[in-house]
C-alpha cells in the first residue's frame, strides 16, 4: 500500500517543539538536582529556537497540511510568536519561586513545553478533533503542574477542581461538536463554513450545538456563568503556575473562538453574538463586584481575569475583522500585564512567604520605589488609566462595539470598568500610602529586574504608540480569515 | 417495530438505567459494575450501527482493562460514601427545579417538529465491508497528526503520573547490591594504632569481662 507522506513544513515548529520537549525530559535525567538550572536553560533556549522557526517560516498566505486538519497561517504564526514569548518570560521569572518551594523540577519544565505545545496546536487548528486534542494536551499539562505542590492541600483541592470541571467543560464542546457534525456533515471548519453558507444544514440543530460549544468554550476561558472554578485555581495553584494559567492560554482560547466562532460558524453570528454579550455583560458584572470584596491579591486578579475575559468577548461579539483585531489586541494586551502582575508577586515571594495577601504589598513604595512604580504602572494598566496600554486595549474595544450599533453594551462595560478602577486603584494606595509591615526591599535578583522593568515599561511603551502592535494584529487577522 | 428497533430501544433503556445507577448507588464497586453494564450495552449499539471495531475496542479495552483497574482502585481505597454524600438534601430544592427546567427546555427542543435530524442511514454496502480495515486506512494516513496528538497526550498522562507519585523516600533501609559487590576491604576496614600509654601500667582493666 502506497502510504502519502503529508507535508510537513507548515507545521514544523509543531514538530520541532514536540521532538525538542521529549529531549528535553530525557536530558533532565542526567542532570543532577543542583545543576537543575542546565534544564531550565535547555527549555529557554527550545523556546527561543522555536521563536526564530516561526518567524523564519512565517508566510503570507494560510498553508494546509496534514489532510486539511492544520493550518498555518498568520493568525496562527503571531499567536504562536506570543505565546512562546509568554512563557519564557514567566519560565524567566518563576525560576527562584519554584526553588524555594523544591518545586524546580525537570516534569515542571517538560511539562510546560507539553502545554506550549498543545497551544500552539490549537491556534493552527483546522479540524474539531485537532482543537479538541490540542486543547486536553494543554489542560492536562496544566492540572498536573497544579498539583506538582504535593504537600500544599489548597494546591491539591484546585487541581482536582480544575480537572473535574475541565472534564466536564471538555464534555459539552464534545456534545456540541457532535452536533455541529451531525447538521453539516464533516469536522472541517472550512467545509463547515461552507455547509452553513450553504444553506443546507438544520439551524436548529447547529444553534443546539453551537450552545454547547460556546459553554465548552466559556469554561475554558473562565467567563460567568461557567466561572466557579478561576478563583479556587488562581488562588490555590501555585503562583508560578497561576502565571501559565491565566497567560498563555487565554490568547490559545481567543484562538479556539475565532477559529470555532469566527471562521467556522460565522454564518450563525446572530445566534452566537447574543450568547456572548449574555456572558460578557455577566462576567463585567461579576468579575467586578466579586474583586472588591477579595483581600488576596490572586483571587482579586483571578476575578479581575473574569471581567477582563468579558470585555474579550465584547471584542469577538462584534463579529467582524475590526471586532477580531482589537479582541487580539486585548488579550496580547491582557497577557502582557498578567505577566508583570503575577510576576511581581513571584518576584515578591520568599521561601515560606507568599506575598498573595493584599496586605503584604503596604508601604511597597518605602521598602522598593522601582518596583512599586513597575506595580503602579501594572494596575493603572489593568484599569484602563491612560497611557497605559490597558486604556488602549479597552478603548479599542468600545471603539469596535459602538461600531456596530451595540452602544448599550459599550456603556454597560464603562461603567463596570470605573468599578473595576477602585480596587486596582486600592492595590496602589496600600502600595504608596499606608506603612510597610516588613521594612526589607524585594529580594529578586538584578537579571528578573530588568526583565520586570522591560515588561513594566512595556505596558506604558504600547500605551504611548499602540500602533505598530495594533497594525500587526490586523495584518494577522485580515491575511487569515 | 423492525427487530433492530426492538434490540435499539431494548439497549438503549439498559444503557440509560445503568448509567443512572452509576451515580445512584451507594456502593461504589456496584456503581463500577453498573458503568461496566453501560459500557456493554453502548458496545451493543455501536454494532447496531455496524460499527464492530469500535464496538469490540469498547469491551476490550474499557471493560476488559480500564474497569478492571477501576474496580482495583475502589477496593484498595477505603471510601467514605456518607461524606461524599453530605449536602445532597440541602442542595436538592436549588439543584432539582433547575433540572427540571433544563429538561423542559432539552425536551421541548428535541421532541418538537424542528428537530428532525435527517439521518443518513448507512448504504446495504457497508455491511459487507470491514470496519476494521476501513479504520486502519484512514487511521495512519488522513488522521495521523491527531493519531500523533494523542499519543504526546498519553505521554503527558505517564509523566504527570509519574511527576505526582514518585517520591524519593529517604531512610529507607534499601540494599545495593551492586555497591556490596564494589566493597573493598579499604572502605569497611580502618586500622588505628592504639599504644597503651606508657609508665601506669596499662590503665584500668575493663569494666566488665
Amino acid at each position: 500500500m502506497n502510504v502519502p507522506i503529508p507535508d510537513l513544513a507548515p507545521a514544523v515548529a509543531e514538530l520541532f517543539m514536540l521532538a525538542a520537549a521529549c529531549a528535553v525530559l530525557l536530558a533532565d535525567l542526567f542532570v543532577r538536582d543542583a545543576r537543575r538550572w542546565i534544564t531550565l536553560a535547555l527549555t529557554q533556549c527550545v523556546l527561543a529556537a522555536c521563536v526564530v522557526i516561526v518567524v523564519v517560516t512565517a508566510g503570507s498566505r494560510p498553508e494546509f497540511t496534514f489532510s486539511m486538519m492544520f493550518v498555518d497561517d498568520p493568525l496562527a504564526d503571531a499567536l504562536r510568536l506570543c505565546i512562546l514569548v509568554s512563557v519564557a518570560v514567566l519560565l524567566a521569572y518563576s525560576r527562584r519561586y519554584l526553588a524555594d518551594r523544591d518545586m524546580f523540577r525537570g516534569e515542571f519544565m517538560s511539562l510546560t513545553l507539553f502545554a506550549v505545545l498543545g497551544m500552539m496546536v490549537m491556534v493552527s487548528a483546522n479540524h474539531f478533533i485537532t482543537l479538541y486534542l490540542g486543547l486536553e494536551l494543554l489542560s492536562l499539562s496544566l492540572y498536573a503542574m497544579i498539583a506538582l505542590q504535593r504537600d500544599s492541600a489548597t494546591a491539591t483541592e484546585a487541581a482536582m477542581k480544575y480537572f473535574v470541571l475541565g472534564a466536564l467543560a471538555s464534555g459539552m464542546l464534545l456534545y456540541g461538536m457532535s452536533m455541529v457534525y451531525g447538521a453539516t456533515g464533516s469536522m472541517r471548519l472550512d467545509e463547515i463554513a461552507t455547509a452553513i453558507a450553504r444553506g443546507e444544514a438544520n439551524r436548529i440543530v447547529l444553534v443546539f450545538g453551537l450552545v454547547f460549544v460556546v459553554a465548552g468554550l466559556g469554561f475554558k476561558l473562565g467567563v460567568v456563568p461557567f466561572h466557579m472554578w478561576v478563583p479556587d485555581v488562581y488562588h490555590g495553584a501555585p503562583t508560578a503556575v497561576t502565571l501559565l494559567i491565566g497567560s498563555a492560554p487565554k490568547i490559545a482560547a481567543f484562538a479556539f473562538f475565532i477559529r470555532i466562532l469566527g471562521d467556522s460558524m460565522e454564518g450563525l453570528w446572530p445566534d452566537w453574538q447574543s450568547m456572548l454579550a449574555v456572558m460578557a455583560v455577566l462576567s463585567m458584572l461579576l468579575g467586578n463586584l466579586a474583586a472588591i470584596a477579595q483581600t488576596n491579591l490572586k483571587r482579586m486578579l483571578a476575578y479581575s481575569s473574569i471581567s477582563h475575559m468579558g470585555f474579550l468577548l465584547l471584542g469577538l461579539l462584534a463579529g467582524n475583522g475590526m471586532g477580531y483585531t482589537v479582541a487580539m489586541f486585548y488579550v496580547i494586551a491582557y497577557v502582557l500585564m498578567n505577566l508583570g502582575t503575577f510576576g511581581m508577586i513571584l518576584l515578591a515571594s520568599r521561601r515560606g512567604f507568599e506575598a498573595d495577601a493584599l496586605d503584604d504589598w503596604r508601604g511597597l513604595s518605602r521598602r522598593d520605589p522601582w518596583c512599586a512604580f513597575l506595580m503602579l504602572l501594572l494596575m493603572f494598566s489593568m484599569a484602563g488609566v491612560p497611557p497605559t496600554v490597558g486604556f488602549y486595549a479597552k478603548f479599542s474595544v468600545l471603539a469596535a462595539v459602538v461600531n456596530v450599533d451595540l452602544l448599550w453594551l459599550a456603556v454597560f462595560a464603562v461603567m463596570m470598568s470605573l468599578i473595576g478602577a477602585f480596587y486596582y486603584l486600592r492595590v496602589v494606595k496600600l502600595m504608596y500610602f499606608d506603612d510597610p509591615v516588613d521594612p526589607q526591599p524585594l529580594l529578586a535578583s538584578t537579571p528578573s529586574r530588568v526583565l520586570m522593568s522591560a515588561n513594566g515599561l512595556a505596558v506604558l511603551a504600547l500605551g504611548l504608540a499602540p500602533q505598530p502592535l495594533m497594525a500587526w494584529c490586523m495584518a494577522a487577522i485580515q491575511r487569515s480569515l | 417495530m423492525s427487530f433492530p428497533e426492538i434490540v435499539f430501544y431494548a439497549l438503549g433503556a439498559v444503557l440509560l438505567l445503568s448509567a443512572l445507577r452509576v451515580v445512584t448507588a451507594r456502593n461504589p464497586v456496584h456503581a463500577a459494575l453498573f458503568l461496566v453494564l453501560s459500557f456493554a450495552s453502548a458496545a451493543g449499539l455501536w454494532l447496531l450501527l455496524h460499527a464492530e471495531f469500535l464496538a469490540i475496542t469498547l469491551i476490550l479495552v474499557y471493560v476488559g482493562a480500564v474497569m478492571v483497574l477501576f474496580l482495583f482502585v475502589i477496593m484498595m481505597l477505603d471510601i467514605n460514601v456518607d461524606r461524599l454524600r453530605e449536602g445532597f438534601w440541602r442542595m436538592l430544592p436549588l439543584a432539582l427545579p433547575l433540572a427540571l427546567v433544563l429538561l423542559g427546555i432539552m425536551a421541548t427542543t428535541l421532541a418538537g417538529p424542528w428537530f428532525g435530524l435527517a439521518v443518513r442511514v448507512p448504504s446495504p454496502e457497508d455491511a459487507a465491508r470491514s470496519n476494521t480495515r476501513e479504520i486502519g486506512q484512514v487511521l495512519y494516513t488522513d488522521y495521523v497528526y491527531p493519531f500523533e496528538l494523542a499519543a504526546v497526550i498519553l505521554l503527558v498522562a505517564i509523566v504527570a503520573a509519574i511527576a505526582l507519585t514518585l517520591r524519593a523516600r529517604k531512610n529507607v533501609r534499601y540494599i545495593d547490591p551492586a555497591e556490596q559487590v564494589r566493597a573493598r576491604r579499604e572502605g569497611r576496614v580502618r586500622l588505628v594504632d592504639l599504644r597503651a600509654p606508657r609508665g601506669e601500667g596499662g590503665g584500668e582493666p575493663p569494666a566488665s569481662a
